[in-house]
Order: structure tokens, then sequence, then C-alpha cells
């Protein structure tokens, strides 16, 4: 994988070690020169997603910006199925560093294998769903990008037991051009939108199914019916396709987009997905909020994390200057922290935290 | 099928809700909106208002209540009682005609309509031929009389409504027999009048609308008299012993005419224009009413001086020297006379003005001196000054309930004592279950108390916030009393003044602590104001404190409305409640939330940047909290911001329209280059409007994030005693609620009773939860460990409520726009949830706690939460499981203001405005219901006896029919016997009502 890897790296490669540089400065600096590791950051959104070229490095750098949160795992324990994914992934992360990195660099085309990156969007339940339906679940990972897609009202005809008839349906109507939406090439204006996280639309109003999309925002599952067909996924079992069906020889390379990531949707999976609220004890008297810059660094992360909305890992704050521990180390304090089964995260009172500040959410 | 086997679905649960949960419109309060048309019965002692969409309402003594609805939904023009019967006719702007009657069902009368007629002319006429103008019911019961604007007067047989053709009054009919050569066809077009000869039902006086007056005999088919006026008619009356009559006119002169056997073609007798010698407006109705003393009172409506008086909705009463106009803040409708219903009086004897008006009812007392106005007990304008908001307090105990009225009826001292007029019907309702107070708050800084114990809303205090503030207004601008000599006699009446001083007094939030008797009522620009109920007047200074609610965030600049100044120095208050300490907020933004701990005497506000908490014993601002987002600009700024990109798109559309007006000036003008221009223009506006056109209805999809305005908007503040910090110890606490989704929740520390004002009140911030949906979260509650919500203030010092458990462990509820949540406490970790939008798309409006009892078994009921949806829902759900109990459709979605107008009560019922004016009354409950249930009887044997001695002629026409009349005595007979078994009150009441008619 990683001689794959590499060799992609090096076709894109204008501008050659830079990556290297930096590299070379991390084991330097960790003082394991003499050992293969790899090297990961915590983006935005506290997901670990590894640093192996200069475009991620250049994305790390600057999404991370100010700070760089770098994770340096020994190559033979790097689990690459870990990156990427985010909520399962975190119990299991390995070193943590953290480091003020000051570094800018121009932009690149963004190339790279599939695993440097998060899910965005995934066509499920394609085993269930006839042929001319398609159910696309989002994955919005905070809030960097917006969904990014406008709804209507419309009349779409639909077969009854009467012959044709005409019905109101819930139509998307525009796409924001950058917009999560548009971007995963799933969605398209004109699709008429069926089911919202399995529920129909249908004889809801357009605000209705606003509200319903919205709440169900950070997870959205959306059954639609694209309003062009030929992108459709084809089953291989062809027979139980519907005989009216144009079936060409391209299809499948039109569905080339949206083919890169096939799963089975579980109900249960949505519940475990679910956000959780977040919850800050302690007897602090009330104050105002501190500004930002008046911030120690290390605080700081906090924040930044914290306002990023996910868990745990904000609180993480661990010095490596000793060197790095092992994945079972890491796991356990994970899990001492997670006290809680459900999903509300507590943290004990006095716990981590380092001074008296709110964090503010 | 997987549906059934649910856990949860058993049927003794299904039974169970259905002994608890059923939903009933019971009855509006208030004021109806738009009102058309009125109409009374002497006889029934029932008044009738008609309304533009279509509805009818009865009304007699207080509880007596009725409603119609017209389905056509369109204007009720007139409306007519059929005399001595429980029916009336209403007349609609379609032209169509509907009968409606009063029969008893279940031991209660029901309003319904029995027939609908439109009068039809023969094939090949103008509409106009058939178009009503006048409606006449006969007293014989048995006909209509339709005037027309093609000047024919049809007869219509009642209750079928059968055209009698060959009973036509035609015009040509009638100038036949009117020998004079001035009368032209066109003096016969359009019947303005109709009445009947108050002593001899086979004459008829016909008034057509330009001047001409006929006396028409019925018998003989022939007109007797005819009076010739010289002006456009408006209205005739007869006078008691039918030698005279009265006309009124356009002009607004009234002319006198003598009725006698010998001259055929009389002059008038008297020709007055009332306000003259200038020009004046139509007189539009007149009264001629005899008294004992000879003096008549000639009451009428308009005729005002055009040049300088002519906007005036007046209606004058002249009674021998004595003249007053009283002047009406809009628009009369119509109005009536109450006077000696007894056909035998010799007099008419005139007791009382019942007046319409546009806003409201106002009854003038004629029999007192001055003729003050009588304080109705249902009607009430909800309105005078626009309802800003709402809050219900239910069972007031008896001590307070006293101490308002008291209060109240220091206000009061001005109306008459008079007993209400109307007073036909008996209220056979139950006595209301407990005192109920639903308290108003307006726009003009004054909260009005109401009795919504209940079928009438009846005010019982009134109190203003004003008098703590300097306003620009002066006060003594309304004390101006007219001096002696003032012409014409001007008098101001009625309470509807939609005008308020400074939009910034309005009332924003009240919470009234029914054991206490204070009360928290807070504004438009931020003030706080504590009350407290004293039962004598008092001067005092109020204490002032300010709450710096941004405390130093730098750079934030306010930029809406300043707060109100106060006045300086002692302030004299009326008895009632009054205002001790104003707690000032800054930036004084509108408190968006509001509560009030009267054991502990503490008050927590909020505003959209934060909230604070007062203790109001020791006077002193015990903490603040800013709940600001850096990036919300918009909170810091104020309203204005977002006025100016409504005062943006309104200069943009301004422009518009103006370059349409140049364009079309230039049009006319027609140049070369101009029109060029104009064509551009033409072509840019229609490019404009197509655009406008093709853009459909779309909304963006884009999840809540952080930075989303208004987050730190404190929608719900909520006081608790409960486990904060761990599961040994319990105490006070306050909690408060974002739009944001951020709960925060303070530990207080207050001090004992005996120490109370020597040592401070401490807060301190325990948690702070971030509902990571980041909905608005409009509800707090705390559950007790038996999972039963926390008791009010003092409800348990008082004995009125069980002690909450503090074994147990609690639960906390959360319940923002989109879900519910249960949280455990003191750590609070999720327990469990509804998604309520997540489902179904709906969002939650308003929630409250309330007790549903069985109507099955006395000693059971259950707390659930009645929630109101923004698609105008409501649903139950139960506690502390969160299920979807029942869902009943209440509110039109369309219907904005009438579900944010919503207010639950403890015990099931609701609120909710139906129009400005009146609030629609609900129920969810089995057992709490408050309906109108009464009965009207006609007074059947000595009213008959009366009708059938006094008109001999009309005997004689009764016979023809014989079997119709006799049937509905016997029916109605039937029916009082029914009631009568029914209940032996009621009994006793009309031997009563019958004795006092003798």
């Amino acid at each position: 994988q990683f001689g794959a890897e590499f060799r992609r790296f090096s076709l894109d490669r204008y501008k050659p070690g830079k990556f290297e540089d930096f590299y070379k400065l991390i084991l330097h600096i960790h003082h394991i020169a003499n050992l293969e590791v790899m090297i990961g950051y915590a983006d935005v959104h506290g997901d670990l997603l590894p640093i192996n070229n200069d475009d991620n490095f250049f994305k790390a750098v600057s999404s991370a910006h100010p700070l760089l949160r770098v994770f340096i795992q020994r190559q033979d324990e790097v689990d690459y199925s870990n990156f990427g994914s985010n909520t399962l992934s975190r119990k299991k992360k390995a070193l943590v560093t953290l480091r003020n990195d000051n570094l800018r660099r121009r932009p690149h085309i963004n190339i790279s294998m599939p695993h440097d990156f998060r899910p965005v969007s995934s066509i499920i339940d394609v085993d269930i769903l006839p042929e001319t339906h398609r159910r696309v679940r989002l994955y919005r990972h905070g809030c960097e990008k917006p969904l990014g897609f406008y709804i209507r009202d419309g009349t779409s005809v639909r077969v009854t037991p009467h012959g044709l008839e005409k019905v109101p349906g819930i139509f998307i109507s525009r796409m924001v051009p950058g917009g999560l939406a548009e971007s995963t090439g799933l969605l398209a204006v004109n699709d008429e939108v069926l089911e919202v996280n399995g529920i129909e639309v249908a004889g809801k109003t357009l605000d209705q199914v606003t509200d319903m999309m919205i709440a169900n925002s950070h997870n959205l599952i959306i059954t639609v019916k694209p309003a062009n067909q030929r992108n459709n996924i084809i089953r291989s079992s062809r027979m139980s396709g519907s005989s009216g069906q144009s079936t060409d020889s391209t299809a499948s390379h039109h569905s080339l987009p949206t083919s890169h990531v096939l799963q089975n949707f579980h109900p249960d999976e949505m519940e475990s997905d679910e956000e959780a609220d977040i919850v800050i004890e302690g007897g602090l008297e009330p104050q105002h909020i501190p500004k930002l810059h008046s911030l120690t660094s290390s605080s700081l992360s906090r924040i930044n994390g914290s306002s990023l909305s996910h868990r745990l890992q904000r609180d993480l704050v661990l010095n490596n200057s000793s060197g790095r521990e092992s994945n079972g180390n890491i796991h356990k304090l994970l899990s001492s922290l997670k006290t809680d089964p459900r999903h509300s995260l507590v943290i004990p009172r006095g716990g981590i935290e380092e001074d008296g500040t709110v964090i503010t959410l | 099928m997987r549906r059934f086997l649910r856990p949860g679905h058993d049927p003794v649960r299904e039974r169970l809700k259905r002994d608890l949960f059923q939903f009933n419109k019971t009855v509006e309060h208030g004021f109806p909106h738009q009102p058309s048309a009125l109409g009374y019965s002497p006889f029934l002692r029932l008044m009738a208002i008609g309304t533009r969409s279509g509805a009818i309402k009865l009304y007699g003594a207080p509880g007596v209540e009725f409603m119609g609805l017209h389905e056509e939904n369109n204007t009720v023009m007139q409306i007519h009682f059929i005399p001595d019967q429980c029916q009336l006719v209403t007349l609609l702007d379609d032209n169509s005609l509907h009968l409606w009657s009063l029969r008893q069902h279940g031991g209660a009368s029901e309003l319904r309509e029995e027939h609908r007629f439109t009068l039809k002319g023969p094939p090949g006429s103008p509409p106009s031929a058939t178009q009503v103008t006048a409606v006449l019911p006969h007293s014989s019961r048995e006909v209509l009389y339709l005037g027309t604007e093609s000047g024919n007067i049809f007869v219509v047989e009642l209750p079928s409504f059968r055209v009698l053709e060959d009973r036509t009054i035609s015009p040509e009919a009638v100038l036949q027999r009117v020998p004079e050569d001035n009368c032209s066809r066109r003096s016969c077009e359009l019947v303005e009048v109709l009445r009947e000869h108050p002593k001899n039902p086979d004459q008829i006086l016909i008034g057509y609308s330009r001047g001409l007056i006929v006396l028409w005999d019925l018998q003989n088919n022939k007109a007797t008299h005819h009076f010739l006026g010289s002006q456009q008619l408006e209205n005739l009356y007869w006078q008691r012993d039918g030698s005279k009559f009265i006309s009124c006119h356009y002009d607004g002169s009234y002319t006198q005419w003598p009725v006698s056997s010998d001259n055929r073609q009389p002059e008038p007798l008297e020709n007055t224009v009332p306000y003259g010698p200038f020009p004046c407006k139509a007189i539009s109705k007149i009264y001629w009413q005899t008294t004992k003393n000879g003096l008549p009172y000639i009451i009428f409506q308009g005729g005002m001086p055009r040049a300088s008086y002519g906007d005036r909705h007046s209606i004058s009463v002249i009674h021998g020297s004595q003249q007053t106009a009283f002047d009406f803040t809009s628009r009369v409708i119509d109005f009536f006379i109450i006077f000696s219903s007894d056909p035998a009086a010799e007099f008419d004897d005139p007791s009382a003005l019942v007046v319409l008006a546009e806003e409201e009812l106002v009854v003038i007392d004629l029999k007192s001196a001055g003729w003050p106005a009588v304080h109705p007990p249902y009607l009430a304008s909800l309105h005078c000054s626009a309802i800003t908001c709402s809050h219900h307090v239910s069972n007031i105990p008896l001590k307070l309930w006293e101490r308002i009225i008291s209060a109240g009826s220091k206000q009061n001292i001005h109306y008459s004592s008079m007993p209400w007029p109307i007073d036909g019907g008996t209220n056979i309702a139950p006595d209301p279950p407990q005192r109920d107070l639903l308290l108003t708050g307006h726009e003009d800084g004054t909260v009005r108390f109401w009795d919504a114990s209940g079928v009438c809303l009846h005010l019982l205090y009134k109190l203003s916030t004003v008098r703590v503030f300097l306003t620009d207004a002066d006060p003594n601008d309304n004390m101006n009393t007219l001096g002696e000599d003032e012409w014409p006699p001007l008098r101001k009446v009625g309470t509807f003044d939609p005008y308020s001083d400074d939009p910034r007094l309005g009332i924003q939030k009240i919470y009234l602590c029914k054991y206490s008797g204070y009360l928290a009522v807070a504004g438009t620009a931020g003030q706080v104001l504590v009350m407290e109920l004293n039962d004598e007047d008092a001067e005092h200074v109020v204490d002032h404190a300010e709450a710096d609610l941004l405390q130093d965030q730098e750079g934030y600049r306010w930029k809406g409305h300043e707060k109100l100044k106060t006045r300086d120095g002692p302030v004299r208050f009326e008895a009632g409640f009054q205002p001790f300490v104003l707690v000032q907020c800054q930036p004084p933004a509108v408190v968006t939330s509001l509560a009030l701990h009267s054991e502990w005497k503490l008050v927590a506000f909020g505003t959209s940047h934060g909230f604070g908490l007062f203790d109001h014993q020791q006077k002193r601002l015990v903490f603040v909290k800013c709940t600001l987002h850096p990036s919300d600009q918009l909170a810091l700024e104020g309203p204005l911001s977002r006025v100016k990109s409504l005062k943006k798109s309104l200069r943009q559309s301004f422009r518009r329209i103006r370059r349409s007006r140049v364009s079309s000036r230039k049009r006319r003008g027609g140049g070369g280059n101009a029109s060029e221009v104009q064509e551009a223009n033409a072509k840019f506006d229609q490019d404009a409007l197509q655009e406008m056109e093709l853009a459909p209805v779309q909304r963006k999809i884009e999840a809540r994030s952080a930075e989303d305005s208004f987050t730190g908007f404190v929608r719900t503040l909520y006081f608790a005693d409960t486990f904060l910090r761990d599961s040994s110890r319990h105490c006070p606490s306050l909690w408060a609620g974002t739009n944001g989704g951020t709960v925060y929740a303070f530990c207080l520390r207050v001090p004992p009773a005996e120490r109370r004002m020597d040592e401070p009140v401490r807060a301190e911030q325990a948690k702070e939860i971030q509902l990571m949906h980041r909905a608005p979260v409009v509800g707090i509650l705390v559950l007790d460990g038996r999972s039963t919500p926390l008791p009010e203030p003092l409800e348990v010092a008082h004995d009125l409520s069980k002690s909450p458990d503090m074994q147990g462990s609690h639960q906390l509820l959360v319940v923002s726009e989109e879900q519910f949540k249960v949280f455990t406490l003191p750590k609070v970790s999720s327990k469990l949830k509804l998604k309520l939008t997540a489902l179904e798309g709906c969002r939650v409006r308003k929630v409250t706690v309330a007790n549903f009892g069985s109507c099955k078994t006395d000693d059971y009921s259950e707390n659930d939460l009645a929630v109101l949806t923004n698609l105008g829902d409501i649903q139950i759900i139960s506690l502390p499981f969160l299920k979807l109990q029942i869902r009943f459709p209440c509110i039109r979605k369309e219907d904005v203001s009438g579900i944010a107008s919503c207010v639950f009560t403890k015990y099931g019922q609701g609120f909710y405005l139906i129009s400005p004016s009146e609030f629609e009354r609900f129920s969810l409950s089995t057992k709490w219901l408050v309906e109108p249930r009464c009965i009207v009887d006609l007074p059947e044997v000595t009213s008959n006896n009366h009708v059938h001695s006094k008109s001999g002629p009309e005997n004689a026409a009764r016979k023809s029919s014989p079997g119709d009349c006799g049937e509905d005595e016997r029916k109605s007979g039937r029916l009082m016997e029914h009631a009568l078994l029914n209940d032996e009150k009621v009994l006793k009441e009309i031997q009563s009502t019958l004795e006092g008619g003798r």
C-alpha cells in the first residue's frame, strides 16, 4: 500500500522534498530517525488523517492552521482502516502530539489515494431499493462545508391502479456550488425526494420536509428518484430489473463517480452515529467569554476542537515530548475517559481541565 | 402488522386514553372580528351579531351564547328575529336568506340553520330586480316582506320560503294608488325600509330611497296614505301608538309625519336638522321613544356637521334639554334601544342604548343621570390595545381573587350599576369548578386580568405600567372634559384605543404567583417590573437597578431603541398591583423570558443577549450571564439591522413603483426619446416580474451551525430545587435555555428566612449542556423521584401539592423545538428522547405540563405534556416516557399569529387568538370542559295571549293555516316539559321570570 501511495505521489510532485523535509524534521525532532513511521494528523473534526505527501501535508497545514496536531505511528502498527472513519476509529488512536506549526505552503492539486479521505457520501441499500431509486447518505463532518442544496414543490407522475396520476412531490431545485451535495455527484437538480431518513415525504409540506432534513442534517439519508435515470446502478441480477428500463453499456461508466463506496445501511448504525450532547460541569463563577487571542496554546486547542463539535480529542492534551506510547495505552486512557456508555460525555470534575476557563460551544 | 406488536400498544392504555383525552373547541371569547350586522329580539331578550365571515352569534344573559356559521362565509348584511319566535332570518351579501332557529336538544338549546332561500325573479329580469334591500318579518310570523332594488316587494311564506306571487307589491300598483303627478316610476326605485304599523298588522309603511313613503293596506291591497319627502330617505320609525312616524334623511334631517284617517296626503309636522345649519351627514337610523313625563327620547345615528365633524362615528341622544353625541372610536355598525316590550304598556320608557361599533360593544344606561356606560359581562374588546402576550393561572386562591376583584371594582366606579339589560335565556352550565385568571399584556403597557373561569371572559382589573415611566404623552391629554357650551356635545365612549404612546411600553412576558400576589411583568425595552398587590392607594419610589447583560464585551454596539426614561421621585399608584422595583436590562432589548420564584424572592429574566437573576427582597442583582456568541452580530445591533434589510427591499419596491409612474407619465407626454426609455423600463419591469414568477418557492437545506444568529437569545428560564451537584444534597437552581440549543444551570444559595436580608444570594454555574442538534430550547422541567414535575413555588407551603420526592433520583427534561430529551441528574446523561422534527418535520412551538383527570374515575389523574407544533397540531406526550398519546389538529398552519398566541392551562385547556379580538377556547381533557350550555324558552303562554288578544285581524289570518301554528306550540310545550323534568333549578328560574314578567 505504501508503495502504491508513493507511486502516485511521485506523479504529481511539483515540489519534491517538501513532505520529506517535514518527515525528516519530525523524525529529527522526536529522535526516531531510525524508525519507519506513519505521520497522521487530526483534521478539524478530530478525524485522523495521514500525512504522507505534499498535498495532504499542505492540506493539513492549511486546514489546521494555526494548530496542527500530528500523530506519529510506527509503520507496522498502522491500521489503514482507521483513516478517514470517524467515530469508531477514535477509540484506537495512537500517539498524539501537539504542535504549533506556522508553515504555510502554496496550494497544489489534490490527488491522492482514497484512504486519505473521509467518506462524504455513499449509496446504500442498493439491494433492497428499486433500480429507479437511489438512497444517498451524506456525511456531514462539522460545519465547514454546507450541505448545499435547495428543495422545491412540484408534481410527479405516478402509476396507480387508476392509471397515471399527478401527485405533489418534493424536488431538488438547486445545488450550491462547492457544497457537499454537489460534490458527491449523487444528487442532481430535479431529483424527486421520496424519503428522508426512512420517512416518506409524501403528504408532507415543503417546510416539513425542510425541517426533517435539517433535523437529520448530521446524518442525512435521502432516497431520491433521480431525474436522470441513465446513471442507475445495475444489479447483477438483471432479471429483476423492470422491463422498461433502458440499460445501455455505458451505464457502468456513468456510475463511476457514485460507486466509490457501496455499503449496506443498517438502521442501528444511524443510532450509533448520533452526535451526543456536550455537558460541561464545574463550579465556575459566571464570567464572560474569553477572547481567543488571550489564550494559551493548549487551551486554544481545546477551544478549537470543541467549537468544531467533536468528542474527546479536544480534551486529550498529552505531551509527547517523552516520545510515544503504544496503541494500548491510549486506548485505555480513552476508555477511562468515556465513563458513560451512552451518548453523552461527562468529563469528571477537575479531571483534565487545566484552568477554569469556560469552554464556549 | 408490526405496529400492533409494538410494546406500549396495550388495550388498557388505549381505553384509559379515551377516558383522559378529548379535543373540543368550546367557546369563542372576546369581540367578533369584523361585525357587520346586529339584531335584537325584545321578546327573547337576545342579541344577534353577524360578521363579515358569515358567523352569527347570539348573546343573552351572561353565559347564554350561541354560534352559527353560514356555509358560504359571506358577509351577514341584516339580521331579523321573527316576532315572538325562537327564530331569526339573516340576509347575506350574496342575496341569500337563511332561517335559523333555536331548538332544544339534549336539555340545552342549539342554534341550527333550518332553511335557505334566494329570491328568483322572472327569467330574463336583471339581478337588481331581486336584490333584497329591506326585510320585514311580519308579526303574523307567517310571511316575510322583502323590499328589493327594483322597488318590488315580494311576500315569502315562512318557514318554507315559498314566494306568494299574488301578494307581490309592485311599484306600478303603488303608483296607481298614488294619484300624484309628481310621482314618477323613478320615485319607487329601491325599497329602503319596510315598517309594520305597531297597532294594526294589516298596514305597512314602505319607504322608497328617493323619499316617497307609502302606508299600504295589506287587506285591501291599496295605499291608504302617501308622504312625499324632499330628501333621500335613510330610515323610518313608528311611534308607539301608531299616530305618527318619523323619517330620517341623507341631508342630516329628520321629519315627523302624522297619520290620521282623514288626511290622505299629510304635511310634515316637524322637519329638523339637529346639527345644522351647515351641511350635515346623513342620519342613517332614528328612534323616537315616548316616556311618562312626556319628553321623548330622540336617538339617532350620524347627522354630524359634514365639514368639521364628518369623520366622527356618533350616536346622539336628545331628551328634553339634555343632548349628548356619543363619540365612538370605530365605525358604528348598528344600534338598538331596549325599551318596555310589554305591548300593553303605554310608553316606551327606554332603558338602554346598545351600540355595536366595529371594534366594541357599548351599552349606555338611559335611566341613570348622566347616561353612564354599562360594563359588559361579555364581548370584551380584547384588542382595545393590541395583545402582545398572555399568561394563564389556574385555580386562583379565593383571597387573591377577591383582592383583584376589589382592586378592579375601584376602577369601574364610572360604570353604571344597572344590571345587564340583555338577559334572555337561562345559563344551565354547571358552575366553573375553579377560579382561573387569564392575563393579557398589551402594546400600551397595560396588563388586563380576565376572569377565564367560565364562558364569559370578563375584565376584572386593568394594570398599567405606564406610570413608572416618563412618556411623551401628557397625562392630562385624556382628561380634558368638554366645556358646557361645546357644540356638538360630543362625549367619547368605549375603550377601544389602538394607538400606543410608545411601542417600548409593550408587555412581553408576565408571571404571576397566585399564592404570594407577586407579579413580574417585562416589556419591549428590557424593563422588568416586580409588583406586589396592595389594597390601598399608595405613593412610593420605585427602586431601580440596571443589569448589564453584555458585561464588558468589547466592540458591540446596540443600535436598537433606548431604554424608557423613569419618573423621578415617588409615584402615586392606585390600589392593585404596585411596582416596587424596576430592573432595566442593558442593552434594552426585548425581554424574551421571565421566571419568578416567590418563595426565594428571586426573579430571572432573559433577553437576546443573556440572562440575569435579581433578588427582589434585598433589591440586589445576583448575577448576569452573557449568552452571546462572538459572531452573533444581529443580536448585538438590535432589531434595526434586520429592519435595514426590510427597508432596503421596501426602498427597492418603491423605486420600482416610482419608475413605473414616471414611465406612465412620459407615455402621456409622448416624447420620442422618452418612449425609448419607457420601453426599456417596461421591459425591465417585465423581466423583473418574470423573474419573480419563475423562481419557485424553494427552501435551503442547511444544517444549523453555531454561527447562526440569535443563538444567545434566552428562550426559557426555570427555577428548581433539585440535585445539581451530587445525589445527596439538593439545592435551589436556575436553568436557562437558549436559541442555540444551550442549557445553563446555576446552583443558588438562598439564605434561610431568618437571615434572608443579611446574607447575599449566591449563584454558581454548575452545568452547561449543548444539545448537538442546536435547536432552540423552549422548555426545561425537572421531574422528581416519582417522575412528577416539581411543584410551583409555595404550592407545598400552602398544602396544595404533595411535597416532591427528594429520595429517588431526579430527571431533567429539555424540550427543544425539535426533540424532547430526558437526562439523569445530577450527572447529566441522556436517558431517552423523542425526536419530533426528524420524524415528522414539525417543530415545537408551545409546551406545558398539564394534568389530565379521568372522566370515569375521580381518583385517577396523570401529568402529560401538551405540545403545540408549527403545523397547528396539538400533541399529548406522556411523562416520563415521552410516548406520543394522541394528536389533534387545532389551528390552521397558516395562522401564524394564532399559533404564536396559544396558551395552555394546567388542566388541559387552552386559548389562542382567532382574530385580533377573539380567543378560541379549547379543551384537551374529558374532565375540564368550559362550554356554553343554556336554554332559551319562549315565554309561551303569556306572550301568545298578548298576541292573540291584541291582534284580532291577524288571528283571522292565522286560521287559514291553523295546523302549523298549533303544532309549533305543542312542540315547544313538550320541550319545555323536557327541560323542567331535567332540572328543578331551571323550573324555579322560569317560574321566577314568569312571575317577574307579570
